[in-house]
């Protein structure tokens, strides 16, 4: 059976065949540009028919987010790409596992949930997604300046840039209030005395400085900036760190976790002070949004010790405490990475910017509260700041002033292993269990010199 | 249409004998690979070669070749020679964790040993619920150990362990234990850990081992005069030699290469005091994408491991020879 056929391709049916469906898709796709072409069709691409996405993220710590993802995004990315996408969740610790296991044998998920700097890490095994990443910009304003040193590579977006989970000190307005402080201490000093008197009245501060991703080193990282103190040079291969500002924050640590913190944090992981916090243990805690978004969500059950809803007495403190040379956030700088080995480049690809258009990422954006920002910073108007609780909205502008590991040099593959090493975390732990502060960043600096100088 | 069969039965008997005398087959060619001895050899030893060598020989290989590059994650690198053991060797953290591993292996295996034969010479006993108590005893070595090592991790929690509680409550305490928070706690922790998952591989070994003593040579050194020490001593330790030393070898190599429960307990903190070198490795070759120095880090494991076996291996020998 045949089909007679007009000229512009289309049967008298008023089907399409496949072949002209490709040729003026293709056509749509490479004048007006990507999914512009695809929306611009009104047609699924023509992706080979069953061809499969598979995208691995981290299992949100506000779980709402993934279901927004997986019920909804996922299965409406599906449909307008003609391919089946399928998000694979997993624990945040086993993203990196599985991206080495993945490069090495050359077959894997198509993309990746990135973390930090790691473009720089698996720079050659990343696609260049340059051209998706610019038209985000475009559309969306500049991407904070975190992203530069993390997700470039010689000047092209080797990740593209999502999202931002900001940290913030999550504290008991009313605990503060009692020992005569009426707002969050705004320097070190005046933390050191105010959480003095709340840990003789048995409310002390929680900070781990265990071996943890999160609260470990968004805490020590910026204690060490705002003391002046840093890794390396701006070339990135001098290691400065033994300086009057490093053995300055190491003291002022020493004297703070005596005085004011829970001991047992050197043990921590990055849920202990959760926990400990809405257990009515802690007066306040570097962490992300999630302490009050749960109290919050929990209402029932997180009480304070007037069998109040806890969360009513929660605010945060957008940045940790400024030091002698200002206040610099370690923000937790996330996005995704195609993969080289991965068939469906082009696909992938089409999919990070459906994933990225305003009106899809909004969604997301929206369900997460404050707790993840965007990546650009356009989305610091967006009316939902205006809508959510007061403590939330430390978070519009928290991403910034955020920094990364290896400054003041570029967050290199080096910067990565003085940080997985937990080289800088471990110079404060070793302090507070005694070790001399000169002797601690005496060590400290000959670890690094073997990092970066080696 | 069928053909007669040469040698049939019956009638088909006498048409065979006018038939011309039909030659025996010769041997088919599986008959004759399977009653070759060498080749049948090669044929039933080929699936272990293969699994061997898949499993166990490529990995090895793999490992050493990676030690001596400059690989990481995506880039395949170059010969470096030695230098990545070299790099390791002045490292400091590795010094801790090189030390930490001997330590933590030591005592484990000390205790492990101890408390299992103690278990496995009262469990050779007759008493009721014998059955159900050396069933029940297995339970800490079949519980996965990134369960039980959670389960563990809750108890030494620092803000909520149920230890704490319970000593402070009783009063035999005023301040919190430092379980994990403190460097050398955190690695008794540990080693506790371990000993508590491991004792029951020694003592149900050790009580195999006790089961195969014939209770004559006690029997015998009784009505010699000798005591209850000196039976063991003399008559049990004896026999029971062989079987710890191979429980002791199992374990050394198990314990020196342990992995999850550190990794699951403290990752290696506080400040590198509880890393091994299994949890180092990991550290660098998939947290810092230097497979190369993973590999070789790895690796210091081997000869240690190398001399444990050879060890037994020769300790072994001398028995069979003696």
């Amino acid at each position: 059976m045949t089909t007679e056929k007009r000229e512009d391709g289309a049967s008298k049916s008023g089907q399409v065949d496949r072949r002209t469906f490709i040729k003026t898709t293709g056509v749509a796709a490479g004048v007006a540009g990507g999914i512009e072409g695809i929306l611009a069709a009104r047609r699924a691409p023509a992706f080979a028919q069953g061809t499969k996405l598979h995208w691995v993220r981290w299992n949100d710590f506000i779980p709402e987010a993934d279901v927004e993802l997986k019920t909804r995004q996922v299965p409406e990315a599906s449909k307008a790409l003609g391919a089946e996408v399928t998000l694979e969740t997993i624990n945040a610790n086993d993203i990196q596992p599985r991206i080495t296991a993945a490069i090495q044998s050359g077959s894997g998920a198509d993309i990746f949930h990135l973390f930090y700097n790691w473009p720089q890490l698996y720079q050659n095994s990343l696609v260049d997604v340059s051209d998706i990443a610019n038209a985000v910009v475009k559309d969306q304003g500049g991407f904070y300046d975190v992203y530069k040193p993390s997700f470039q590579v010689g000047g092209k977006w080797m990740g593209m840039p999502h999202s931002i989970v900001g940290n913030a000190v999550a504290y008991r307005r009313s605990w503060l209030k009692d020992v005569g402080a009426t707002e969050y201490p705004k320097t070190w000093d005046e933390a050191l005395k105010v959480f003095t008197l709340l840990k003789k009245k048995g409310r002390p501060y929680g900070q781990t400085l265990g071996h943890t991703f999160g609260d470990a080193p968004t805490f020590a990282y910026p204690l060490l900036w705002n003391f002046g103190g840093a890794e390396t040079d701006a070339s990135g291969k001098k290691v400065v760190i033994n300086s009057k500002g490093t053995v300055e924050s190491v003291k002022f640590m020493q004297a703070f976790w005596k005085e004011a913190c829970d001991e047992g944090g050197l043990a921590w992981d990055d849920t202990n002070n959760n926990r400990a916090f809405h257990a009515g243990e802690l007066s306040a805690t570097l962490n992300g949004a999630s302490i009050y978004i749960v109290a919050k969500r929990q209402k029932e059950k997180i009480k304070d010790e007037k069998g109040e809803p806890m969360y009513l007495d929660i605010d945060h403190a957008g940045l940790l405490p400024a030091g002698p040379a200002g206040q610099f956030p370690l923000y937790f700088s996330t996005g995704h990475g195609i993969m080289k080995y991965s068939k469906n480049q082009k696909l992938a690809k089409d999919f990070l910017a459906w994933l990225h258009k305003k009106e899809n990422f909004e969604k997301w954006f929206q369900v997460n509260e404050g707790y993840s920002v965007a990546a650009t910073t356009s989305w610091e108007n967006h009316p939902m700041w205006s809508k959510i609780d007061k403590p939330l909205q430390v978070f519009r502008t928290a991403a910034r002033k955020t920094r990364i590991f290896g400054h003041a040099g570029p967050s290199s593959g080096k910067a990565t292993e003085a940080f997985s090493k937990y080289i800088v975390v471990d110079m404060y732990a070793k302090a507070v269990q005694g070790m001399k502060a000169e002797d601690a960043v005496k060590w400290a600096e000959g670890e690094l010199k073997k990092v970066y100088e080696g | 249409m069928k053909k007669p069969i040469a040698g049939g039965s019956g009638g088909a008997a006498g048409i065979a004998a006018a038939l011309p005398h039909v030659r025996a087959l010769p041997p088919g060619r599986l008959t004759r690979w399977l009653e070759n001895e060498r080749l049948l050899a090669g044929f039933l030893l080929a699936p272990t070669v293969v699994i061997l060598t898949v499993f166990i020989a490529y990995p090895f290989l793999m490992g050493i070749w990676l030690s001596l590059s400059s690989t990481s994650v995506g880039n395949p690198g170059k010969f470096v020679g030695l230098s990545n053991f070299v790099k390791a060797w002045n490292d400091s953290i590795f010094q801790v964790v090189f030390r930490n591993t001997f330590f933590y292996t030591f005592w484990a295996t000390i205790f492990k040993l101890a408390l299992g034969m103690w278990l496995a010479l009262l469990l050779n006993r007759h008493f009721r619920g014998k059955r159900i108590v050396r069933a029940s005893m297995l339970l800490p070595f079949i519980i996965p150990t990134v369960l039980s090592t959670f389960a563990w991790r809750w108890m030494f929690d620092p803000t909520f362990s149920v230890v704490n509680w319970v000593l402070y409550q009783t009063g035999f305490i005023v301040t919190k234990l430092p379980f994990l928070s403190d460097g050398a706690w955190a690695m008794w922790c540990a080693i506790l850990i371990n000993t508590w998952r491991g004792m029951p591989f020694f003592a149900i070994t050790l009580l195999a081992g006790l089961q195969t003593i014939s209770p004559d040579l006690h029997e015998a050194a009784s009505l010699d005069g000798a005591n209850a020490w000196h039976r063991l001593w003399r008559v049990t330790w004896p026999l029971l030699k062989p079987v710890t030393v191979v429980v002791v070898v199992f374990s050394i190599i198990q314990t020196f290469a342990d992995f999850q429960l550190i990794y699951v307990l403290t990752g290696g903190g506080p400040a590198n005091s509880t890393h091994l070198l299994s949890t180092y490795a990991y550290q660098l070759g998939v947290n810092s994408g230097l497979l190369g120095e993973g590999a070789a880090i790895s690796l210091f494991m081997f000869p240690v491991l190398f001399a444990v076996v050879w060890i037994q291996l020769r300790y072994i020998r001398r028995l069979e020879g003696a």
